[in-house]
């Protein structure tokens, strides 16, 4: 086990080591381009190498992640998506990419990555197979070079006779055994090194933070106040308008009560219709401030109250233990509102599963359906919406919607329970 | 008749009791919050009771789990419950224990105090009044599924006044047919859904109820 976890390092180092060939040419290259910026062709060289050089740290990032579980953010400031085009773009492009504290670092870590970097990995690569090379000079390897050349020095054995030669051996064992106890060690620690380069320093990271903070209240407010927008109109056009409706019915009906009252009856009838329907569409405009269920019995009943008024059956399991914070679960709820109704009208499914549930300060809703897939998140589609509205939590959406289904959405709000019996 | 009125909202209350009183009910109690709902429930054994299902203290679901609590320890006491919004997920948590005498409606339905009155007899001689939104959302769910694609457009119709809680004479009327017919849609319902017939109003719509909920 440990022995085949060493033989992977070793590959893996093998193949770093080799990138480090990339983060030559890429360092000259830009440095290079850089510094024709003031003869104006670097203008146009140097953006698409920074970009070069940002996917060739990505993938650095990549391999970390995956290969020793080292996790290294971006730090890369957003572009603004409103460039301008042509020359005058080009130089704002540059100077953007420029400006970014993040690039300078990523060249800093080009030139640690092709020396510090690559001796590491190779280090990490190098040791089983000079291990091996004590096999092979016991094997009889070591005469010719010996005849040719006098002694030679195997690590710290000097081999001039078949008695050193064989000692060879239990060296290059030693050497493998190192090898797979260290080339793991030593592969995790390239990367612990690309991260202390690659990583965002706590500057940046609080300068992204209040980024994506500006960004997510922005759309929180702008969310409210077209839903209040909304609800205003909801109002405007309906319950009141009912209401003023039944008013003028009820006053003909007290002046026409004892002339007509064959007429009285039917403006009363015509009364009661109307304060029934603006019961009625005052019930709809409730459901989608706040859904009763929701206020009474918690999300997990909201949800299940939810699918079984949607037309497509859904197998609900939920598994909370306690309530989340009162804003958050209306988020959740509406959140999982709106994916079901996409899914429902969108992807022709025929079954839907809801799943919800809390683990390690983690509110985790996962909806499948057996639809045709293809959904994506569009800047003006309904996902995109819950996106915006789950963000104001810092919670995440993520689609996995390959053509011809299944279609899955996953959702991730971090937040605390209450304890179960405390609702309210 | 002996009734208990649980309802927070003073003007709601106040109208109920006034208009069970108009139709010869004796409102033993008419309280406003949960505890004093459970209390009374234990202490003045109603003959039924009408329970608001959001109540003070938690304003949460409170009435329904006091008239839950309240069946659990005398089964079959006849409940109706009043919200201002319906949930098949409620209808069914009532309907659950199979003993009849339940009605869940919405407010609105207190607009027509004859209909209104007609459920609270209903329940309270054991047999059921679900609104007719509980019943229309599940027929709307099911419509697609084939046992029910069998039934006539008229036997769609009985079956949902029949899922209400209503009696063969009261669909009659509403659907100016005699009742001879209706109980002959009614047999043809039972025999296209696969049913035993049976003249218990109550064990009729818990049949329906349960194959509604079927898959």
């Amino acid at each position: 086990m440990r022995a085949r976890k060493g033989l992977t390092a070793c590959v893996r180092g093998f193949a770093v080591s080799w990138l480090a060939l990339v983060s030559i040419t890429l360092s000259v290259l830009t440095i290079v381009s850089i510094s024709l910026i003031p003869l104006g062709i670097g203008v146009f060289s140097t953006p698409p190498l920074i970009r070069a050089v940002r996917a060739h740290a990505n993938r650095r990032r990549l391999l970390a992640a995956a290969w020793s579980d080292v996790r290294i953010q971006l730090p890369y400031r957003p572009l603004p998506a409103d460039r301008r085009s042509g020359i005058t773009g080009q130089v704002e492009l540059c100077t953007l990419l420029l400006k970014d504290p993040a690039t300078w670092r990523d060249l800093l870590w080009l030139q640690v990555d092709m020396t510090a970097g690559y001796t590491i990995a190779l280090l990490a690569f190098a040791l089983m197979p000079y291990g091996l090379e004590g096999f092979v000079l016991a094997a009889g390897v070591w005469r010719p070079i010996v005849d040719a050349s006098g002694t030679y020095w195997y690590a710290f054995l000097p081999i001039d006779s078949l008695t050193t030669a064989l000692l060879a051996v239990p060296v290059g064992v030693g050497f493998i055994a190192l090898g797979s106890v260290l080339s793991p060690v030593l592969l995790r620690g390239h990367f612990l090194l690309a991260r202390s380069f690659l990583d965002p320093t706590p500057h940046m990271a609080l300068e992204q933070r209040v980024r994506q903070l500006t960004e997510t209240r922005h759309d929180a407010v702008d969310t409210s106040a077209a839903e209040l927008r909304r609800i205003e109109r909801d109002l405007h056009d309906g319950a009141q308008a009912r209401l003023v409706a039944m008013g003028m019915s009820l006053g003909t009906v007290e002046a026409l009560i004892e002339k007509d009252p064959a007429k009285a009856r039917e403006l009363l009838a015509a009364a009661r219709t109307n304060s029934a329907e603006a019961l009625t569409e005052l019930r709809d405009l409730v459901r989608g401030i706040h859904p009763p269920v929701l206020a009474e019995r918690g999300l997990g009943d909201a949800v299940r109250a939810l699918a079984l008024r949607m037309a497509v059956p859904v197998e609900v399991d939920v598994d909370l233990t306690g309530r989340p914070d009162e804003p958050v679960e209306s988020a959740a709820y509406f959140a999982v509102s709106e994916v079901l109704t996409n899914a429902a009208k969108h992807a022709g499914a025929s079954r839907m599963w809801l799943d919800v549930h809390h683990q390690d300060g983690m509110l985790r809703i996962t909806v499948t359906d057996d639809g045709r897939g293809g959904a994506e998140i569009t800047p003006e589609g309904g996902l995109s919406g819950v996106e915006r509205r789950l963000g104001t939590f810092d919670g995440v959406l993520a689609v996995s919607s390959p053509a011809g289904g299944p279609t899955m959405v996953t959702m991730e709000i971090p937040c605390g329970l209450s304890a179960p019996n405390a609702a309210r | 008749m002996r009734v208990v009125v649980a309802e927070d909202l003073f003007l709601l209350r106040d109208g109920l009791v006034r208009m069970l009183e108009a139709y010869d009910f004796e409102v033993v109690a008419a309280v406003e919050s949960g505890p004093e709902l459970s209390k009374a429930l234990a202490e003045l054994e109603p003959e039924v009771a009408v329970v608001d299902v959001r109540l003070p203290p938690s304003f949460s679901d409170e009435g329904l789990q006091c008239a839950l609590a309240a069946r659990r320890a005398r089964p079959g006491l006849p409940v109706l419950v009043l919200s201002q919004h319906v949930e098949q997920l409620y209808a069914r948590e009532l309907l659950a224990d199979g003993s009849g005498g339940i009605g869940y409606l919405l407010k609105d339905r207190v607009f027509d105090a004859d209909q209104f009155i007609d459920a609270v007899r209903r329940v309270a001689a054991g047999g059921t009044a679900m609104d007719p939104q509980v019943i229309s959302q599940l027929l709307d769910r099911r419509a697609q599924d084939r046992p029910l694609a069998r039934l006539t457009p008229r036997e769609l119709e009985v079956m949902e006044l029949m899922a209400e809680g209503r009696s063969n004479a009261a669909i009659a009327s509403q659907l100016f047919v005699t009742e001879r017919a209706v109980a002959k849609h009614t047999s043809n319902i039972f025999g296209k859904l696969g049913l035993p017939p049976s003249d218990d109003n109550n064990r009729r719509v818990l049949a329906v109820l349960a194959y509604l909920d079927r898959g």
